[in-house]
């Protein structure tokens, strides 16, 4: 069975928007080595976007490349997750994020590496070893900064408290992709608990779910996100780079 | 100014049937970040390697060609020059 | 977590001639092979003479003779570096001193023998020195030069070349922390080293203190800030002290890929819309008589002493390595169709060299000394970078000390 195009847009959205806040780190983290290893990152998810895109692009087969899926689709036709789109806010925020996100695309990659949509299939056998590597990162961190003195300790909470409401949309069922969110959400909860116990991190209540990005219905920072990355590219209509 | 993180050397076996190399050295508060800054930043062009990392003054160097101390900082820690390792050739552009 | 393979290939046949061509399957947006040149090919192989020492401003200037370059190229040159080096390991010499032996002697009879002075040897205070503020600089440029470019990784026209840019820009903090490594086996610590930046006692290339106002700045920075970088590098990899030469043989092995990308986009710009065009010619325009600076004061002006050549950090004067680059440039100018902006460049037979206008030096002085277009937003972003992860770094280092304190309780 072959997979949407709209549910692998959304793969490759949530790559790409990710790849665009952790590029925004570069040449700003608290250490040198983090600076590498937030690039690896952002490069993973970023070469994890262009193969979706493209599959994406041939899916729909209108003739749009990754390029053109990327930077010349307005706010409203992206469907990535309200999640990744959030800005980046200090340190503990972005590992929250990065966090809560590793720990749902590690399962959804996994489940898709079996999957009757062998090109979707190939794509998710390569993305969960990365996954599974920013999974390892950032617990590691979410961790340091619960545990570490008082302040990061505040902040850690706090990042986690902003953040977590947007973990809910991720977990949307839609019973007829290859895999369904719906189903990753106990594999998930289990990361996030052990984690959270480890990090001395109180999970936050359950809430406010805001939702919409899988319907192109965003937050106001996804298109100032995109004011950012499009615009080169808008201005030379038809250019090649 | 916080306290400066500790220095850990950084050895890799580049394939397998080699020996560990020491590849350099880098800073990390513990052996765990030392292990994934090490992957990070030694073996950046690299799959299938093998890394240890120790901590540069668990290290006792014996060495008959060094001679000794004139400046103390490091006369505790051995060799924390970066070298470089072998790669089969053009691997470095993968 | 193979960053290059998601970067696509970098294309360049038929443009320039690309020796050693190597095929690998990688995983690309595209679905098609990465393929990619090897051996370096946009540097000729250098041609010199060995003549007076002058200290450059930026990374020092240590020249190998032009016949040890077996593949011809940046490569090559860098490649017969490490051959040397090696070749030189493998020549056993004595062991160390003799106990009454002068250390002094012991020290230069190490270095004529061409052999490498390593970090526990004794050596005269004034090398340690000289090799701490030349690899510090060296080390705080990759570090301040991750600003201009990075500041175009969030507008990259298409999602390779932001691939790109991104694994570029990751290099330079991974050159800049095996420079600091290297700086570190001379007894002065990373903190020190980076304080020292940060209270502006040590300096970074002046050349990252002008501003990328357009994505064509990319390409000439590859282009241009990275080649007469690299005409400086490559003889650092024979330099006198072990782990810097090491340390220099890993960095141009992985900056091979950075001239070239720039190069390439540039290309791209040369050949595509007459925006794109006039964009890529001011980009030239504006980096090339700053490029010619990185080289520093002419050689009448530097004050540096042959003392730095007698201990073989380095060899060849300011004016012989702009020279050098003048002339390797001149070509691949040419190629792209884009103009260099010096009505007075033109082939001296005579001399068989290009005669070329000078840099504005006192321009040049005026960056150094701090008034360059963005010397305080380039220090202001590093300080506030350095500032705001300070709290991470404390957390990390209480909680590597609690750690470190159940370990032991649970031994006890």
């Amino acid at each position: 069975m072959t997979a949407s195009f709209d549910f692998v847009l959304s793969l490759g959205d949530d790559a790409l928007i990710a790849a665009q806040r952790l590029g925004e780190w570069t040449s700003r983290a608290p250490e040198m080595e983090e600076d590498i290893a937030l690039a690896n990152i952002a490069l993973d998810q970023l070469g994890a976007a262009r193969l979706l895109l493209t599959y994406a692009g041939e899916l729909e087969g209108a003739g749009r490349d990754e390029d053109a899926l990327a930077y010349l689709r307005d706010d409203r036709e992206f469907r990535n997750c309200l999640l990744v789109e959030l800005p980046n806010g200090d340190f503990a925020v972005t590992m929250a994020k990065l966090f809560f996100l590793s720990a749902y695309q590690l399962p959804l990659y996994t489940a898709l590496a079996g999957c009757s949509d062998e090109r979707l299939a190939a794509i998710g056998a390569k993305a969960r070893k990365e996954s599974a590597y920013h999974l390892d990162h950032s617990a590691l961190w979410v961790k340091r900064l619960g545990d570490g003195t008082d302040e990061s300790h505040r902040r850690m909470q706090a990042a986690i408290d902003e953040v977590w409401p947007y973990t809910h949309e991720l977990f949307a069922a839609d019973p007829a992709a290859p895999v369904d969110p719906a189903t990753l959400r106990a594999e998930f909860d289990a990361t996030v608990s052990a984690v959270f116990d480890e990090a001395t991190l109180a999970r936050p209540a359950a809430g406010w779910t805001p939702g919409g990005g899988r319907d192109g219905v965003h937050t106001e920072h996804l298109s100032f996100l995109l004011a950012e990355m499009q615009v080169l590219h808008r201005a030379h209509p038809g250019a090649k780079w | 100014m916080t306290e400066q993180s500790p220095l850990w050397e950084v050895f890799v076996r580049a394939r397998r049937g080699l020996s560990h190399t020491h590849v350099g050295s880098l800073h990390a508060p513990d052996a765990e970040l030392a292990l994934r800054n090490a992957r990070d930043l030694y073996t950046r062009r690299q799959e299938g390697v093998s890394i240890w990392v120790v901590p540069a003054g668990a290290i006792t160097a014996s060495s008959p060609d060094e001679k000794d101390a004139f400046f103390d900082p490091a006369a505790d820690k051995v060799y924390r020059h970066p070298t470089f390792y072998e790669v089969p050739d053009g691997v470095a552009h993968l | 977590m193979d960053r290059y393979a998601a970067l696509g290939g970098i294309h360049l046949r038929g443009v320039i001639q690309v020796t050693g061509l190597r095929r690998s399957a990688a995983f690309t947006g595209s679905g098609q092979p990465v393929t990619e040149g090897v051996a370096g090919f946009l540097l000729h192989p250098l041609v010199s003479s060995v003549e007076s020492c002058n200290t450059g401003l930026m990374y020092g200037n240590d020249f190998s003779a032009p016949d040890d370059a077996p593949g011809g190229g940046l490569l090559g040159e860098v490649e017969a570096a490490e051959v040397a080096l090696r070749e030189a390991a493998a020549r056993a010499r004595r062991g160390g001193p003799a106990p009454e032996e002068d250390l002094e002697a012991y020290f230069v009879d190490v270095i004529d023998a061409d052999q490498k002075i390593e970090p526990r040897d004794w050596m005269p205070e004034a090398y340690r020195k000289t090799l701490i503020r030349q690899i510090a600089q060296h080390a705080h440029s990759e570090i301040i030069g991750m600003q201009p470019e990075g500041n175009w990784i969030s507008r990259a026209p298409s999602l390779k070349r932001k691939a790109i840019l991104l694994a570029k820009v990751q290099d330079e903090a991974g050159h800049g922390l095996y420079l600091y490594a290297a700086a570190e086996t001379l007894g002065i610590s990373r903190d020190e080293l980076v304080e020292l930046l940060l209270n502006g006692r040590q300096k970074y290339s002046s050349i990252f203190n002008y501003p990328t106002l357009t994505w064509a700045d990319v390409g000439a920075i590859g282009w241009l800030v990275d080649g007469a970088a690299i005409v400086n590098q490559v003889p650092l990899c024979r330099c006198s002290y072990g782990p810097y030469a090491r340390a220099m043989i890993r960095v141009c092995k992985e900056e091979s890929f950075h001239q070239r990308q720039g190069y390439e986009i540039l290309h791209t710009l040369a050949h595509g819309t007459p925006g794109q065009k006039a964009m890529a010619q001011d980009a030239v325009d504006r980096w090339w008589y700053p490029s010619l600076a990185m080289f520093g004061p002419p050689d009448g002006d530097s004050t540096h002493s042959a003392q730095s050549m007698a201990w073989k950090i380095k060899r060849f004067s300011n004016d012989e390595l702009r020279q050098r680059f003048v002339d390797m440039c001149v070509q691949q100018a040419e190629i792209l169709g884009l103009t260099l902006p010096d009505p007075d460049l033109r082939w001296n037979d005579d001399r068989r060299a290009y005669d070329y206008t000078q840099p504005d030096y006192d321009e040049l002085m005026q960056v150094i000394k701090g008034n360059g277009p963005c010397n305080r937003q380039r220090m202001e972003h590093r300080r506030r970078a350095h500032a705001d992860g300070a709290w991470v770094r404390e957390a990390a280092a209480a909680y590597a000390a609690k750690r470190a304190e159940q370990k032991e309780k649970v031994a006890a």
